[in-house]
């Protein structure tokens, strides 16, 4: 590849310090290290070798570990068009329609999101860090397909320069970006991303009798409320099977693009974990501390929502998503190894506790992971605090 | 009581180039130099000597302005050839010709170290040079022979990538290293502690001392580990260490009346042809020791390990505390997707995608070069240095409060406890690419200057 190493180093001087370019440098270099690893070399002093990892690496392996939940929420855009309309449609036109629906919102997160980036890179002079070629594919995963596009590129917006910008950049932020930006749609647009998300396209179309895009925790809303069982106003959805547990655990429902499968979420988890980039303490102790408040609130039972076999938790809504994707997000997670325990297993206790008393909130995973960002500092705190005692103990002085 | 430590965390660097266990042949180099930046913490270095002077081995060359009565000898007979200057007039190097036969300074010959009182045995290691051997834990400087250790703790092992095999290079030296015990044990209150592997020698478990085992990966042979899980440091405690090769200096003064500098260094790296060990002189000029031993190309010398070693160009010398010179190969190349390429080549403690070196098996040797794969950037992944760092401190938090120059907090989470070396290894495998060695440098020097 040496006509591309020589076309860059044709182009560098423009770039470097008294080019005519020298402004738009951060990005220059964004593009040439994407393109080449770097030459450069170790210091005089200190580790003379490198482990063969770096930022993008390990970006980039959290996205290849969102692949499947992304095909697979582009096939079931496309389904659950096509059972809507109660047609029965080949494969290809199941995912060519969800391409049409899906591609688009991933599209519009990337262009605002890197935009301001490069914006903020050549602003503040500093390279451009990996963070959102992560947060741009989770914001879309995180949206339901029917969600306006112009909305997608303001919540971007929103999330990269309230949640991160202002706080210094990648690395610096207390609370996950891509959850900033839902919870930004969540409370501006209320009606778009909540309740019953799920459309079809409706040009042309006609949904069949006794549709509705009510999600399970829409459902689970709705079951506070009433006295059917509900697990049994799951069962009697208006197409039949589609909310029974095991085509929940698969995630062949309405939902956000990519939260939908929880299997596909768990083949995820196991890329991040097998390859060490995410932390397997805070994803179990997430789900662990859902099936725990979950198997609490069967005991109280206080309304059906409670009554609800615990392990449906688990499947439902974004839990797996969230606590595969945005809960173990480094920046922003508990720091110290036990801190993580204590913040998933809080994490999926507050996640159940907001589903089942507070139904004005159906989606409880981004509230939780939001509240536990906020108090994760904490938790470190006291982790730090008692490794310090540890040592303040044994000392005379 | 001995103790038998078990270290799970760390991580083994499986370089190639491996030193193989012949003394060879090396024709003297004609200079060597005392560099007043391998005694780190030294305040300003006064010098006693001029260009051309003559001194012997063991002659004082100079002094730290601080600590006046411990001499810095010179490890060679000759003449001053050269003072090297830097900015402000700062000492960077003294270069001496050698003589070909090496004349030493005398000092007191005892038959037997037992009856020997501390007051003189301080008295005639701080003017011989081999004071040196004895750094100071917390900050890991020169010791200041005022003070009084709770212990002392040698690390009988080495298990830094290519680290010469301490057992081969003090092979001959048991008297020594025995007589070198019974003098440091005058100079504790507490206990000399030594220890060892499953593959030390038996001439190194001196009964004078109390034997530790210690088991795992590296770090497990620093000395700073093993303290912390022996007899940690607390604030206001001092306790000192000794290099092998130090315990055997300091009782080959006793016994025979002469500092002898002379040692046995490994040659190691993928770019050496032939990696075997030999013998020289502390200061030495890598000159002779690299021509024609290695493959030639672009190459990167190094004084010391590649993960806590110096560069030194081909003329360079030789670090004071350093037993080996390693040369593996410069990486600056551009690599095309570099960062992304699936390969088996690259060695990675993590195990991220496409990077398939864990299928190579544990014993795969890797050839590493100096490329760093990647660029600095904002802290990002938690938890992987707590994985390299077999001791109860916290050194992402740490590292952050040095950042911040919280003293409470870099006092609080253990800096007296690490120096370089043990976090050497969070450096080498940081996704951020944060100079780790320099940061903790720069938190000892504040905490020690506070």
């Amino acid at each position: 590849m040496k006509f591309i190493e020589d076309i860059f180093a044709k182009v560098r001087p423009n770039f470097e310090k008294g080019g005519k370019w020298e402004k738009f440098y951060y990005i220059y270099e964004a593009h040439e290290t994407l393109l080449l690893a770097p030459n450069s070399t170790t210091g005089a002093t200190g580790a003379q070798i490198r482990d063969a990892i770096d930022m993008k690496r390990m970006m980039m392996t959290v996205i290849i570990a969102m692949v499947p939940c992304l095909l697979f929420g582009i096939w079931n855009a496309g389904y659950q068009h096509y059972l809507a309309i109660g047609e029965v449609a080949a494969l290809g036109d199941i995912l060519l329609t969800g391409a049409i629906l899906v591609v688009p919102i991933i599209i519009v997160s990337y262009a605002v999101g890197l935009g301001i980036e490069f914006t903020f890179a050549t602003i503040r002079k500093h390279e451009v860090n990996e963070g959102f070629l992560v947060t741009g594919m989770l914001i879309p995963l995180v949206m339901p397909a029917s969600i306006p596009l112009w909305q997608v590129g303001l919540a971007t917006a929103f999330a990269v320069i309230i949640g991160k910008e202002v706080f210094g950049g990648t690395g610096m932020n207390i609370l996950n970006v891509a959850l900033t930006a839902r919870a930004f749609l969540y409370f501006a647009y209320p009606s778009q991303i909540s309740g019953d998300v799920w459309s079809f396209i409706g040009e042309g179309n006609t949904a069949v009798a006794a549709f509705s895009g009510a999600t399970p925790l829409a459902i689970g809303a709705a079951a506070v409320e009433g006295t059917e069982p509900m697990v049994s106003m799951l069962n009697n959805s208006w197409s039949e099977g589609l909310f029974d547990f095991w085509n929940m655990f698969i995630g062949i429902m309405p939902g956000s693009i990519g939260e939908t499968s929880t299997l596909m979420c768990l083949i995820g988890a196991a890329i991040l974990i097998f390859t060490g980039v995410g932390s397997w303490k805070i994803i179990f102790s997430v789900f662990a501390g859902a099936f725990a408040m979950g198997t609490l609130c069967n005991v109280f039972g206080a309304n059906e929502y409670m009554l609800l076999p615990a392990h449906y938790h688990l499947v439902i809504g974004g839990l797996a998503f969230g606590a595969v994707f945005m809960a173990s997000d480094p920046v922003t997670a508990a720091q110290t190894e036990t801190g993580k325990w204590i913040y998933g297993f809080l994490i999926g206790i507050l996640t159940v506790i907001i589903r089942v008393f507070n139904p004005a909130y159906p989606e409880g995973i981004m509230l939780a992971i939001l509240l536990m960002n906020v108090f994760a500092p904490l938790i470190d705190y006291y982790v730090v605090a008692a490794n310090k005692k540890r040592r303040l103990k044994r000392a005379t002085v | 009581m001995s103790q038998n430590i078990k270290l799970k965390k760390g991580f083994d660097i499986n370089l190639a180039g491996k030193a193989e266990k012949k003394i060879a042949e090396l024709s003297q180099p004609e200079t060597f130099a005392m560099k007043p930046s391998d005694f780190v913490g030294m305040s300003r270095a006064k010098l006693l000597v001029k260009e051309g002077d003559t001194v012997k081995a063991g002659s004082p060359i100079m002094i730290d302005k601080q600590v006046e009565d411990v001499m810095y000898c010179s490890p060679v007979s000759g003449e001053i050839a050269e003072v090297v200057r830097g900015a402000k007039r700062k000492v960077l190097e003294i270069r001496i010709l050698a003589d070909k036969e090496i004349e030493f300074e005398s000092f007191e010959k005892h038959s037997d170290v037992s009856g020997l009182s501390k007051e003189a045995a301080i008295d005639q290691m701080k003017k011989s040079g081999v004071w040196t051997n004895i750094i100071q834990r917390p900050y890991g400087v020169v010791a200041s022979p005022q003070d009084t250790p709770k212990a002392i703790f040698i690390s009988a092992f080495d298990t830094h990538p290519l680290a010469p095999d301490t057992n081969f290079i003090l092979e001959g030296y048991a008297k020594y290293y025995e007589a070198g015990i019974e003098v440091l044990s005058k100079l504790t209150e507490g206990k000399v502690h030594i220890n060892v592997n499953s593959d030390t020698a038996e001439f190194l478990k001196s009964n004078k001392a109390q034997i530790n085992t210690v088991s795992g990966p590296h770090p497990a042979g620093n000395v700073g580990v093993q303290i912390h899980h022996i007899d940690p440091i607390n604030k206001g405690e001092v306790a000192w260490t000794v290099a092998p090769y130090g315990v055997a200096q300091i009782g080959k003064l006793f016994l025979e009346g002469k500092y002898d500098a002379s040692k046995i260094i490994a040659l190691t790296g993928s770019e050496v042809k032939a990696p075997q060990y030999y013998k020289t002189y502390s200061g030495a000029c890598v000159n002779k020791l690299l021509d024609g031993t290695t493959n030639g190309g672009n190459e990167r010398f190094i004084s010391g390990n590649p993960l806590t070693g110096n560069q030194i160009n081909s003329t360079g010398y030789l670090g004071h505390y350093h037993n080996q010179v390693t040369v593996i190969p410069e990486g600056d190349y551009y690599e095309f997707f570099g960062w992304i390429t699936p390969t088996t080549k690259k060695l990675s403690m993590h195990r991220a995608f496409g990077l398939l070196s864990f299928l190579g098996g544990k014993n795969k040797e890797y050839v590493l070069d100096t490329n760093t794969r990647g660029q600095h950037r904002a802290f990002v992944q938690t938890g992987s240095f707590e994985k390299v760092v077999p001791m109860d401190v916290l050194p992402t938090h740490l590292i952050k409060a040095i950042l911040a120059e919280d003293y409470d907090d870099m006092e609080g989470l253990g800096i007296y406890e690490v120096i370089e070396e043990d976090l050497a290894l969070c450096e080498f495998i940081d996704v951020s690419k944060n100079d780790i060695q320099s940061i903790l440098r720069e938190g000892i020097d504040l905490v020690k200057n506070s």
